[in-house]
């Protein structure tokens, strides 16, 4: 029975269990009663080594097609520098837990406060938690905030431009939370303010959560917005892309109440969903509103810098049946991933990738309307991703770039197909695709 | 382990850089946006080189603990060995490379993965299927929940919004509960540390959804009265929920569905070795029994008739669409065995779950296969019973049994000294490992709990019962020693007081 992971001998074992005082392993389950022991075998693999599991999971592989990736809403592709998996891998903070001792969990707690520092920064907010599960389950927590925050309303606000996948988590959380609703849509591409002043009019609304980025790639105008859902004593929440933040405006700068999103963007490689790591910030006011871990400065006892998990009387642990959020931990050590990546980035590599994604994507943008199978649906102002009307059926526009190795022309809505570029992409791709869209007949 | 004071804001040097990106061929620029699209200043993030990076981590890294530095007894952590043939298969371009929305034709691998993982996990717990979608224990807790509320109220049974808590349950249970808007109804343990079957009794009514247990329960022992509670529920017309932090020692010897149970979680990064980086990122997928199939959360994998698998995202498939703000259960009026997805409880994740988890995962079931995975639960136990006998005279046991993968002292034997588990906790850290659980479960003042695993061995046990009988000899000998410690950690005890009543939440330039 020797295995790599079972340190124990025949006779450890026997040594052991004398001192426990049983005769035998099973003597341990004497407790448990007999008719719920699983005696038979497991309807499971045989053991592997590990030879074999890596042909195993190399012969797995092979039904999967890598492809070109011209697809965002909500994964992107971007570069992920060499730095980042070799910092992350190191097994101090890859097999540490919660840094509940924080005598031996400086190096957590420390990446974790420069982490808050740049989330903070990015979005223009005071403070945010050490990070969420993903954007929509961020998104979903900053509606109980909200609610939270506003005690005695029951309505919230979705603006039908976030992305549809954040819709659909926000409203299961809703509909077992108990919050009610209401959706504001989209004229022209964008949110419409008319229609969010109609729903407010209607009163009892907790807050609205509108896209910084909507579905449609188009960056949001949010003039206004602010001010009127104060009026009416709601918070205003935006669904953010940080790594846009870095040349668009701020929602701090809009005047958002808390900014949620998703990290992804900050070189999370695709790893087809999972894990990302969302984000949830949000002004000095509803700190003790803000679900999840926060790390805060402090000092030992003999004075020298150290971090510290901060403000645990707003954590599920203590609250309980009180709780508003149930989450424990995080995604902590991709908050890690991002943290080297901003690290690594600064303000001038962020702002540099968010000039080749725009730069591609206007390109991209302008070769596919060449082709004579799209047409121009919104006249808006677009980052990394663009959505354009497909003048022949869709599925043979995705089938025929799926042909040459590409992934793009993804519906958003009936014949509306999104676009995306990173920095990953280069003029000679997309020369090559837009050149192969002309020479097709559909 | 070494102090190192720095920050990375602390290493900035404007015109700095730590990329190397293509250049800009684009010819155009983001500065052609309106402006009142832009950000009105550049963020202050740091200028630092590559090797500045690469140097800074490192250094925080050394002031760490993890698994692979010594011993970690975090009970209820099930902190085991994190086997490093996870962590190559998980970085295989070939699927880290996956864009979540690509054609199903296009990542058949990765959707027999979610099959072929599901499968293992329904053979282990004994339930009928899994959704993997949920990122960690809580995330699975409250998805188990819904899935229970769905149930009920796809029966039309609406009163169903109270559910039963042990008093000892992890602070997740109520907390997943009350975000599930389900009420909570607290159920007594009783001296022996176990559910108070006659406390439940009386609880149970046509009111109730169901039960939150843990088993072990956080105590480490065995709820020996678990058939009968189930019937007792099940005859209330409740659904019993098994919390899977605690399946590690019933791994290979009991299956929580053969006990009664119709919906658990389990925690992959727990029980089935993936890493808990430092709080995360984890899985916790969602078993439920047959007749709760169909409200498990989409995105779903499901087999079509040629044995290609595809993905379902709950619009039905069939007449009408459930789609509709805040209405509970399927308008499409499709039967309970409609396999479309239309039936679930709904979304609870932006795509589908931790994919990088779940690959580690099945790479540990893999190595383990059928034989190994028979002495998990075994050896687990025996390391803790073994502690446990081992300081039962020096450390109060409050509870004298055998106990499963955890167990639960309630501070020193001798209590005349003064010394806290906190201090026995902080003085660990200078010996070399890191602590157990403390002041948790809350039925004791004092508790330490302390779960070994069975990656540890025989003599690394040794080294921590001898250092535990040390540190109660010391408390005795030199109470102050403990009072001040830990003495050799890059920093000691932290000022907490002021950290929370003037919080610093981000570094704030001194310039």
């Amino acid at each position: 029975m020797a295995f790599a992971y079972f340190p124990h001998t025949e006779d450890d074992i026997r040594q052991m269990l004398d001192r426990i005082g049983v005769g035998s392993l099973e003597d341990l389950y004497s407790d448990v009663p007999q008719d719920v022991i699983y005696r038979e075998e497991y309807d499971l693999p045989d053991a592997m080594s590990e030879h074999e599991v890596r042909q195993y999971f190399e012969g797995l592989a092979e039904f999967n097609t890598s492809l070109f990736c011209l697809c965002g809403l909500g994964a992107y592709d971007h570069y992920s520098p060499a730095v980042i998996p070799h910092i992350i891998s190191r097994s101090e903070f890859l097999t540490a837990y919660t840094p509940y001792q924080p005598e031996v969990s400086q190096g957590t707690l420390r990446y974790i406060f420069e982490y808050q520092s740049m989330i903070t920064e990015l979005t223009g907010m005071d403070c945010t938690n050490a990070s969420m599960y993903d954007g929509a389950t961020a998104a979903a927590e900053a509606m109980m905030m909200a609610m939270a925050s506003t005690k005695k309303k029951t309505r919230v606000l979705l603006s039908e431009g976030l992305l549809p996948q954040v819709v659909k988590v926000v409203k299961t959380y809703a509909k077992f939370n108990g919050v009610e609703l209401g959706f504001i849509p989209c004229q022209d591409g964008v949110t419409s303010y008319g229609a969010m002043l109609t729903e407010l009019a209607v009163g009892d609304v907790a807050g609205v959560l509108v896209p910084g980025i909507n579905k449609y790639g188009i960056i949001e105008d949010l003039t206004g917005f602010a001010d009127a859902v104060h009026a009416q004593k709601g918070l205003l929440m935006v669904y953010s892309d940080p790594s846009s933040l870095a040349v668009i405006k701020t929602p701090g700068e809009w005047g958002a109440d808390i900014v949620c999103g998703d990290s992804q963007t900050l070189g999370v490689p695709l790893c087809y969903g999972g894990p990302y790591v969302g984000f949830l910030a949000c002004t000095k006011d509803h700190v003790r509103k803000l679900p999840g871990r926060i790390v805060g400065a402090t000092k030992d006892v003999d004075g020298k810098r150290a971090y510290v998990l901060t403000l645990q009387a707003r954590e599920q642990h203590i609250r309980r049946e009180k709780a508003t959020s149930n989450i424990c931990s995080n995604q902590s050590l991709m908050a890690l991933y991002v943290t080297v990546y901003m690290s690594l980035m600064g303000p001038k590599g962020l702002r540099e990738v968010n000039e080749l994604c725009y730069g591609g994507a206007h390109y991209l943008y302008e070769g596919l309307l060449g082709t004579g199978l799209f047409e121009k649906v919104f006249d808006k102002p677009f980052l990394k991703e663009f959505t354009l009307r497909a003048l022949v059926p869709v599925e043979k526009i995705q089938d025929a770039l799926l042909m040459i190795g590409v992934f793009g022309a993804v519906e958003v809505e009936k014949g509306l197909v999104n676009f995306c570029v990173t920095e990953k992409v280069s003029k000679d791709n997309i020369d090559a695709v837009v050149e192969y869209l002309k020479g097709l007949e559909l | 382990m070494k102090y190192y004071d720095k920050l990375i804001f602390d290493l900035s040097k404007a015109g700095r850089q730590g990329y190397s990106l293509p250049s800009n061929k684009w010819g155009n620029s983001v500065s052609e946006l309106p402006a009142g699209l832009k950000r009105a200043n550049a963020p202050a993030l740091p200028e630092v080189s590559e090797l500045d990076v690469v140097r800074h981590y490192t250094n925080l890294s050394q002031m760490n603990f993890g698994v692979d530095s010594g011993f970690y007894p975090l009970g209820s952590c099930t902190m085991k060995y994190n086997p490093k043939i996870n962590e190559e298969i998980a970085a295989m371009p070939a699927f880290a490379g996956l864009h979540p929305l690509q054609p199903a034709s296009t990542v058949q691998g990765a959707l027999r993965l979610y099959k072929d993982l599901s499968a293992a996990l329904s053979a282990i717990t004994g339930m009928a299927e899994f959704t993997l979608d949920p990122f960690a224990g809580a995330h699975g807790e409250l998805t188990g929940l819904m899935v229970i509320r769905q149930y009920h109220i796809s029966r039309g049974d609406l009163k169903r919004t109270r559910i039963i808590v042990p008093d000892s349950a992890h602070g997740t249970n109520p907390a997943s509960a009350a975000v599930c808007g389900l009420q909570i109804v607290q159920v007594k343990s009783n001296a022996m540390g176990l559910v108070d079957v006659e406390d439940l009794k009386p609880l149970l009514d046509d009111t109730i959804a169901g039960i939150m247990m843990t088993n072990p329960n956080t105590l480490g022992l065995f709820e020996k009265d678990i058939k009968e509670i189930a019937a007792l529920v099940h005859q209330c017309g409740g659904l019993l929920y098994y919390d899977g932090a605690n399946m590690n020692p019933l791994m290979g010897v009991v299956r929580p569905g053969d006990m009664g149970f119709d919906v658990l979680h389990l925690n992959l990064h727990k029980t089935f070795s993936t890493p808990h980086g430092g709080g995360g990122p984890g899985a916790g997928p969602v078993g439920v029994a047959a007749h709760l199939v169909s409200h498990l959360p989409v995105p779903k994998v499901m087999e079509a008739e040629d044995g290609s698998l595809y993905v379902a995202d709950g619009t039905c498939r069939c007449d009408s669409s459930p789609e509709g703000a805040g209405t509970f259960g399927p308008a499409c009026g499709c039967a309970p065995e409609c396999k479309c997805g239309c039936q679930a409880c709904g979304q609870i994740s932006g795509f589908m779950g931790n994919f990088g988890v779940l690959l580690r995962a099945y790479t540990y079931i893999l190595m383990l296969g059928k034989q190994n995975i028979k002495m998990v639960g075994p050896l687990a136990v025996l390391g803790a019973n073994y502690i446990k006998e081992s300081l039962k005279d020096v450390y109060n046991l409050p509870i004298e049994s055998v106990c499963k993968h955890e167990f639960v002292f309630d501070g020193l034997a001798d209590q005349s000294t003064g010394v806290t588990t906190l201090d026995i906790a902080k003085r660990l850290l200078d010996y070399g490992f890191h602590a157990p659980t403390i002041y948790f479960p809350l039925l004791f003042h004092q508790s330490i709990m302390i779960e070994p695993t069975e990656t540890e061995s025989k003599e690394t046990l040794d080294g921590f019962i001898e250092i535990m009988q040390h540190i109660a000899a010391e408390a005795i000998a030199d109470p102050e020693s403990l009072k001040t410690a830990p003495h050799t950690t890059p920093v000691r005890r932290l000022d907490e007081t002021t950290a929370a009543r003037q919080p610093i939440l981000r570094y704030i330039s001194e310039v």
